[in-house]
């Protein structure tokens, strides 16, 4: 394989990535399955980079997971995003930052829609001021959050406490990048390093010491999809997805899986454990199952962030095996108390613990 | 007849123009910008449909324009011209002026720039080749994949950069299905432990023996056809090929592990060609080829008086059709000449 091909492909998707002030949307559900992610991107920028980020109480959902199950209309969706466009206005920002990728691919399917039909913006200027009285302007930039942490990829390398080297053998951490289909399939030019061979992830990736591992079924679904899982008669087809990319992956023994999608790292984190459930099967080495993390997370270990402080703890498949190859140091016991030292409740079957 | 004539592109089309012209006892400036006259000729093993050799052509070529009233100006690049009065006068980038009474263009295709399919991972993964790249590999009696082994497993790909909205060519290359065909049995010769397989949308057998040809690649050299283009190409652990794609007779997707992969690269007009041509205000059509003046009647002109085309500057052809063109550019070119236009 020749990386220079890849290298050719990227400089044709580099796009503009503020440098500073931006305004913050964040996802529905990723506080919940990820609770640290967020918190970590608004830390770094704030505290380690001194960069502005702002978030205004009034944000709401973008609706997209309804949109995508036919329950929103387009109309619907277009003016809830014109309102988040009139908060970043009235709130005085122009780059915005999304952390969602299922938002990230409304906001830019929305754009898109508004430059090849005009009347369609026009239209959502109407129904936006009829509803609310507000206006709105089109952003100067669109990034989603892993744009901003791939920006600013060699300051967390140039700060790396714990780079993706194994450190028992020296050799790089092998790892599988996985992007949300909606980062960059739909507008291949709104992705760093587009669709096929995207840059996004694996420019973090090699910025911090691993390997990117490339392997048949890398631009697979990950068994999100929302019509294989909103329809439960279908979550047959979703698992059969994920089966097929963690079986494409396993022979590359993967260290670690990072996604930059909410779906991606939930399914491929949640679908591991119900496949070694149903079957006995699991994909990482020695029986292990493969962590999957999101890349604030994957930053948060390599600047040395306390794993239980990423909440790491809260994903299906632990990440134990992978911090022991990177050297972090973890306190077991302390693993599910509160900061103020209560004991939570401890789940049963997590894997890899 | 007096008169002088100058040709930008010294391919198959202004080579053999030039020949004509010569001989015809007009003087002839053949320009071209690589170090050697005989375009994409060069770069051929053999032809369809008889596997003529391309090193035959190519002497034929060079036979052409082996005149002494032909000046031939190679490793010259031409941006633009001009028209004062009759006359065109022609700088080249070395700062030679060329002038002549009448122009012929010929600035032939570029091959489709395969890594614009980026799915098909062509400059990323070692054994995904292009046709000419082929071709290449046939001249140089070297078939082996980078690892020095002999490919058993062979995939062509059709209309790579043709037929393809995607990548904004919406025509057929015409020639592309046939030189699959060619390929596939010349890889069943040579290597004929092999077992080669051809993805098409359509087979466009549309030449003169080229049916015949489809028909004894599949009765004797037992190729594969499949109807069905490849949606992706990835490599397995251990560096071989992995695509995908969908037997559209069968109706179902198809998963297939190859040793190459060879990517039949479409033609696209010339870069050269659009320079010159929206430098001097000379028309295209939709599918960025120079627009003749008419389709039935007058092919070989262009929308400027005495400016003309000949060859796969105005559409895919063969060396059959091109050459043809030439001719028939020459005798525009006579007429036009004859005509006294000159003064």
């Amino acid at each position: 394989m020749k990386n220079e091909g890849k290298k050719r492909i990227w400089t044709e998707y580099q796009k503009e990535i503020a440098d500073d002030h931006f305004f913050y949307v964040r996802s529905c559900i990723r506080k919940s399955f990820f609770p640290a992610s967020e918190q970590f991107f608004l830390d770094f920028l704030r505290k380690d980079l001194g960069k502005d980020v702002y978030e205004n109480p009034s944000h709401t959902t973008c609706t997209g997971i309804g949109y995508h199950s036919d329950v929103v209309p387009f109309q619907t969706i277009m003016t809830v995003i014109a309102r988040h466009y009139a908060l970043m206005k009235e709130s005085g920002y122009r780059n915005i930052a999304i952390s969602c990728v299922t938002s990230f691919g409304i906001y830019t399917e929305i754009l898109e829609t508004w430059k090849h039909f005009p009347e369609e913006l026009e239209k959502t200027r109407e129904y936006l001021y009829k509803a609310t009285g507000r206006e709105f302007d089109i952003p100067e930039t669109i990034a989603h959050t892993s744009d901003i942490i791939y920006k600013f990829r060699n300051e967390i390398a140039a700060k790396a406490k714990f780079p993706l080297i194994n450190r028992q053998t020296g050799e790089p951490l092998k790892v599988v990048e996985h992007i949300g289909c909606h980062y960059a399939k739909i507008f291949p030019k709104y992705g760093v390093g587009g669709a096929e061979f995207p840059h996004v992830l694996s420019g973090m990736i090699e910025a911090w010491g691993g390997e990117v591992v490339d392997y048949p079924e890398r631009r697979h679904c990950c068994g999100f999809g929302f019509r294989q899982y909103l329809v439960q008669a279908n979550r047959g087809y979703s698992l059969a997805n994920t089966t097929k990319k963690f079986s494409s992956m396993k022979p590359f023994k993967p260290d670690l899986v990072l996604t930059n999608c909410p779906g991606c790292t939930m399914f491929m984190d949640k679908w591991q454990y119900t496949i070694k459930e149903m079957e006995g099967t699991t994909y990482g080495a020695d029986g292990e199952s493969i962590p999957v993390l999101t890349y604030e997370e994957l930053a948060g270990l390599v600047l040395g962030r306390d794993p239980w402080d990423m909440g790491l703890q809260y994903h299906m498949v632990q990440s134990e095996p992978l911090l022991r190859k990177m050297g972090i140091e973890y306190d077991t016991e302390g693993k599910f108390r509160t900061k103020d030292g209560r004991q939570m409740p401890i789940p049963h079957d997590l894997s890899n613990s | 007849m007096t008169g002088s004539v100058a040709i930008i592109g010294g391919g198959t089309a202004g080579m053999e123009a030039a020949g004509q012209l010569a001989r015809a006892g007009l003087s002839v400036t053949l320009i071209e910008k690589e170090p050697e006259a005989g375009g994409h000729a060069r770069n051929w093993y053999h032809l369809f449909p008889d596997r003529r050799s391309g090193s035959e052509v190519l002497k034929y070529l060079n036979d052409q324009i082996d005149h002494e009233n032909i000046k031939l100006i190679t490793g010259s690049r031409i941006e633009n011209f001009q028209k004062k009065g009759n006359e065109f006068v022609i700088e080249t980038e070395n700062g030679q002026e060329v002038k002549a009474d009448a122009l012929l263009l010929t600035t032939g295709f570029d091959l489709f720039r395969s890594e614009r399919k980026e799915e098909y991972g062509y400059h990323i993964y070692d054994n995904v080749i292009t046709s000419a790249d082929l071709e290449d590999k046939f001249r140089n009696n070297d078939l082996r994949l980078l690892n020095g082994k002999i490919p058993e497993k062979i995939g062509l790909l059709h209309c790579v950069g043709s037929r393809d909205e995607k990548s904004g060519n919406v025509y057929c290359s015409k020639l592309c299905c046939v030189t699959a065909v060619k390929q596939a049995m010349e890889l069943r010769e040579k290597l004929p432990g092999s077992r080669v397989y051809s993805f098409y949308m359509d087979m466009r057998m549309g030449g003169a023996l080229y049916e015949e040809l489809y028909r004894e690649a599949q009765e004797k050299y037992g190729v594969n056809f499949i109807r069905g283009k490849i949606s992706e190409v990835s490599v397995n652990i251990d560096n071989r090929l992995v695509i995908k794609a969908e037997d559209t007779l069968v109706g179902r997707p198809l998963r297939m592990e190859l040793d190459m992969l060879v990517l039949m690269a479409g033609m696209e007009m010339s870069q050269a060609g659009i320079r010159i041509a929206d430098s001097a205000g000379l028309t295209r059509g939709e599918n960025r080829f120079f627009a003749p003046a008419d389709h039935h009647f007058g092919s070989n002109r262009s929308n400027l008086k005495g400016v003309f085309f000949a060859g796969t500057c105005t559409a895919p052809m063969n060396i059959t059709e091109t050459i043809s063109h030439a001719r028939s550019a020459a005798a525009d070119i006579i007429k036009y000449l004859g005509n006294g236009r000159k003064r």
